[in-house]
């Protein structure tokens, strides 16, 4: 969960940075898929470490940032052949510092956490309006539909028209699509008293808030968010990197998930992260088992698989090994917890993407096509070309 | 508050009254010819590694039995802003690097900047990194807008959470050099080889004019170096770093490649020139144009090429902690998992100059060891306990406290 790979792929050029529309505050209006460069060699080395699929995220620069798209990851040329068949969009929201900081330090509204919610809900209020335009004009439609029924072969009135539908806007079409429940909310959220003003939001707009994201702070906050089914998708150790980071603990994925009915999700928004998320479970697990909770492995392996799973709205058909689900299945080489893990085989759809053991002499992507050619793909100790 | 006199006691203990250690039986990862060495006793006496051997004993020693439990010497944390640093996007918190805002054609060097200068020794995360079995770093000077392609000086630091805390005769220059340092250099790489040039032209002459590179001092500093000084070059490309290694050779630099993405290219000549690197072992990708052969085995071939190695999380100082992953992955992409510990304790002292008195476990040593739950590049395993310089750290930090807080409150809330 929370990838930016493809909207900040590597090279980490100017020309590649397409993850933030930081033009305005908010641009629900923006899709994460219509940046993402299926290029971007990132993709090849997650799927060495055994990912199957993954959710591309605008950047957390907005208030609202646009929508995020869950992919498989599969190589292809074109976004279109990697979209997950039937995943729910999601909408990226972020709390804090990123965007009051950016828009704050131009004179420009939000300079406050204040300022930070006084945009999500104006921007609510502005969907709940377009979609009372709307349904409005169903009614209207319907009405004008029956009338059209009820007065077949009898002579037509000239002056009755069918009324005017309301003009597109693509920024409150989104809104109205979360609170449809149609899109799911991901919010990049470090501090607890943060996610708590976004759950009262949520209700104030009846919308549902699938995660919180980064969420460095959820420990503190554990049972609340299990009360109100919001996975917690987090790094193991990450910290300190501003003020909203500075509480952070090893602890946080295993206290996220120790209440009843909690989704603790290990994430990564980085491309050398996203590479080992078995690792970063490994940490979280010996964390929480050295504090006393009782963790097991078939536990922990959710928080990388199930959990992810469902925060993304595609739990039933993937992220657990059940007959019926899709086929992507990684076999490992050990303990996948270890840091010695690697991830043998790579299947996606039951098809054999990844073999460690007769890996491609070509990198996927084409920008490294002709460079150097076993940058990617030769690495075990392999002699140097 | 039993925590709260253990951590005092442990601050307080003087030499004088510091009680012999015997650790017996463990696994000990020597960082020496001795390599690995299974049920071994190691006696700490008078805050030194006294003798490593079997059957070993002291009276009124504190007694530690390790069943089997690997213990190693204190791990070098990499080049890091820890103690100078504390919330990266503070600036009011941030005094890890300068920039004087000259612009590009008054190109101002300041050697004579030295960030260790700058170190606090009760920053939060100084416990935060030794819990995790680092018991020292290299701060690392970095380049901020308005600065040049020069960073400073830094050293190494012990973290025991004292003031005076730089270890003698590590203190190195920082030079960043490639693509990166464009925007430093006037627009082109071939400038920061021309203004290298200047400022040897300048040491050497002793000229005076008014628009020199350096003030005095800084050219009285720089000279240090040209004499055979410790300089880091930060540095990827492997053309750059092959130009790095003659430049070095010629003005008689004592080099060490930082980064160094592409090194695996030239591991031979990195080997021939006995040039140490310090790598970041996850990375994997193209992060710049610079870094186009970036590769996971880096690490491993450089070794096989007989290049001294370490590891480095760089700017991540916050996690300068995850070294230890980075090892573990370098092991994973080929490297033996010895010389991957080595390479966090004895190569990492060597290449700082600490060798003599740090880095292994041997009579004499500076006893910085750590006992593990479990194989030290294993993520999951803890350090169990940290010593430094022979006095038990403990094993808090403001991260075990906010944890303890909320676990206790979370176990109430959850109780029924």
């Amino acid at each position: 969960m929370h990838s930016h790979l493809g909207v900040y792929p590597s090279p980490g050029v100017d020309a590649h940075s397409d993850g933030n529309e930081m033009v305005d505050p908010v641009t629900a209006q923006a899709w994460a898929e219509h940046a993402v460069w299926p290029q971007d060699p990132g993709f090849e080395t997650a799927l060495q470490g055994g990912i199957t699929a993954m959710q591309i995220l605008p950047g957390s620069g907005n208030l609202i940032g646009g929508r995020g798209v869950t992919v498989k990851n599969l190589h292809s040329t074109t976004y279109q052949a990697m979209k997950f068949p039937g995943a729910p969009q999601g909408l990226k929201m972020a709390c804090g510092e990123n965007p009051k900081g950016f828009y704050g330090g131009k004179g420009q509204a939000p300079m406050t956490r204040m300022g930070n919610v006084a945009g999500y809900r104006q921007a609510f209020a502005d969907a709940q309006a377009y979609r009372e335009e709307w349904n409005k004009y169903r009614r209207e439609l319907a009405a004008y539909e029956k009338k059209q029924k009820d007065s077949s072969g009898k002579k037509k009135d000239d002056d009755d028209k069918p009324p005017s539908p309301p003009k597109r806007d693509l920024k409150s079409e989104t809104l109205v699509g979360a609170m449809d429940g149609e899109i799911l909310v991901h919010i990049h959220c470090y501090r607890a008293d943060e996610m708590a003003i976004m759950i009262d939001l949520a209700k104030e707009f009846g919308f549902k808030i699938a995660a919180f994201h980064h969420a460095v702070e959820a420990y503190k906050i554990a049972d609340l968010l299990a009360q109100n089914n919001i996975c917690g998708a987090e790094w193991a150790d990450w910290w300190g990197f501003k003020m909203e980071a500075f509480d952070g603990v090893m602890e946080n994925l295993a206290l996220t998930d120790m209440p009843k009915n909690s989704c603790a999700v290990v994430h990564s928004d980085s491309a050398e992260g996203i590479q080992r998320l078995n690792q970063e479970a490994g940490k979280a697990l010996v964390r929480g088992n050295r504090m006393g909770l009782d963790i097991s492995r078939e536990h922990a392996i959710t928080w990388l698989t199930l959990n992810a799973a469902k925060a993304l709205g595609i739990d039933k058909v993937t992220g657990t090994l059940e007959a019926g689900k899709m086929g992507d299945v990684v076999i490992w080489n050990g303990d996948p917890f270890s840091v010695y893990a690697l991830a043998e085989n790579v299947f996606i759809d039951g098809a054999l993407v990844y073999d460690r053991a007769n890996p491609s002499t070509k990198p996927a992507s084409d920008f490294l096509l002709g460079q150097y050619e076993t940058a990617v793909h030769v690495d075990n100790g392999g002699s140097a070309q | 508050m039993k925590a709260l006199i253990a951590s005092a006691l442990a601050l307080t203990a003087s030499h004088a009254l510091a009680q012999d250690i015997l650790i017996r039986g463990a696994t000990v990862y020597t960082s020496t010819a001795k390599g690995t060495l299974t049920n071994t006793d190691v006696l700490i006496r008078d805050g030194k590694i006294h003798s490593v051997g079997s059957g070993l004993s002291a009276d009124n020693a504190t007694t530690i039995d390790a069943k089997d439990r690997a213990l190693t010497p204190g791990m070098f944390a990499g080049l890091s802003t820890v103690g100078i640093q504390e919330v990266t996007q503070e600036p009011t918190t941030d005094d890890a690097s300068i920039g004087l805002g000259a612009p590009a054609y008054e190109m101002q060097w300041r050697p004579e900047f030295d960030v260790s200068v700058a170190y606090n020794g009760r920053s939060v995360l100084v416990p935060v990194t030794r819990i995790e079995g680092m018991t020292w770093t290299v701060l690392n000077p970095g380049i901020a807008e308005g600065g040049n392609f020069l960073a400073g000086q830094g050293a190494a630091v012990t973290l025991d959470g004292r003031q005076d805390a730089v270890l003698d005769g590590s203190r190195s220059l920082f030079i960043d050099l490639g693509g990166d340092m464009n925007s430093h250099s006037g627009g082109s790489r071939a400038a920061q080889w021309m203004v290298l040039e200047q400022a040897v032209h300048e040491t050497r002459n002793r000229i005076s004019d008014e628009k020199s590179l350096m003030h005095p001092l800084g050219r009285e500093v720089f000279a240090r170096y040209l004499a055979g000084g410790r300089v880091i070059f930060n540095v990827n490309r492997a053309g750059d770093i092959v130009k790095t290694i003659a430049f070095a050779k010629k003005y008689g630099i004592k080099p060490v490649i930082a980064g160094g993405a592409e090194a695996w290219v030239v591991a031979d000549q990195l080997a021939e020139a006995k040039v140490p690197v310090i790598v970041d072992a996850l990375n994997n990708l193209p992060n710049t144009f610079d870094s186009i052969g970036s590769r996971l085995d880096n690490a491993a071939l450089l070794n096989k090429a007989g290049v001294k190695v370490t590891f480095s999380m760089f700017e991540d100082s916050h996690n300068a902690r995850k070294v230890r992953q980075l090892a573990g992955n370098a092991v994973a992409h080929g490297m033996p998992k010895e010389a991957a510990v080595t390479a966090l304790t004895a190569d990492a002292a060597d290449i700082f100059g600490l060798g003599a008195t740090r880095g292994r476990i041997a009579a004499g040593q500076v006893a910085d060891v750590v006992l593990w739950s479990g194989d030290p590049l294993e993520v999951t395993s803890l350090a169990d306990q940290v010593w430094i310089a022979g006095r038990p750290v403990d094993m808090r930090s403001r991260q075990t406290e906010l944890r303890d807080r909320y676990f206790e409150r979370l176990k109430r809330a959850t109780a029924n």
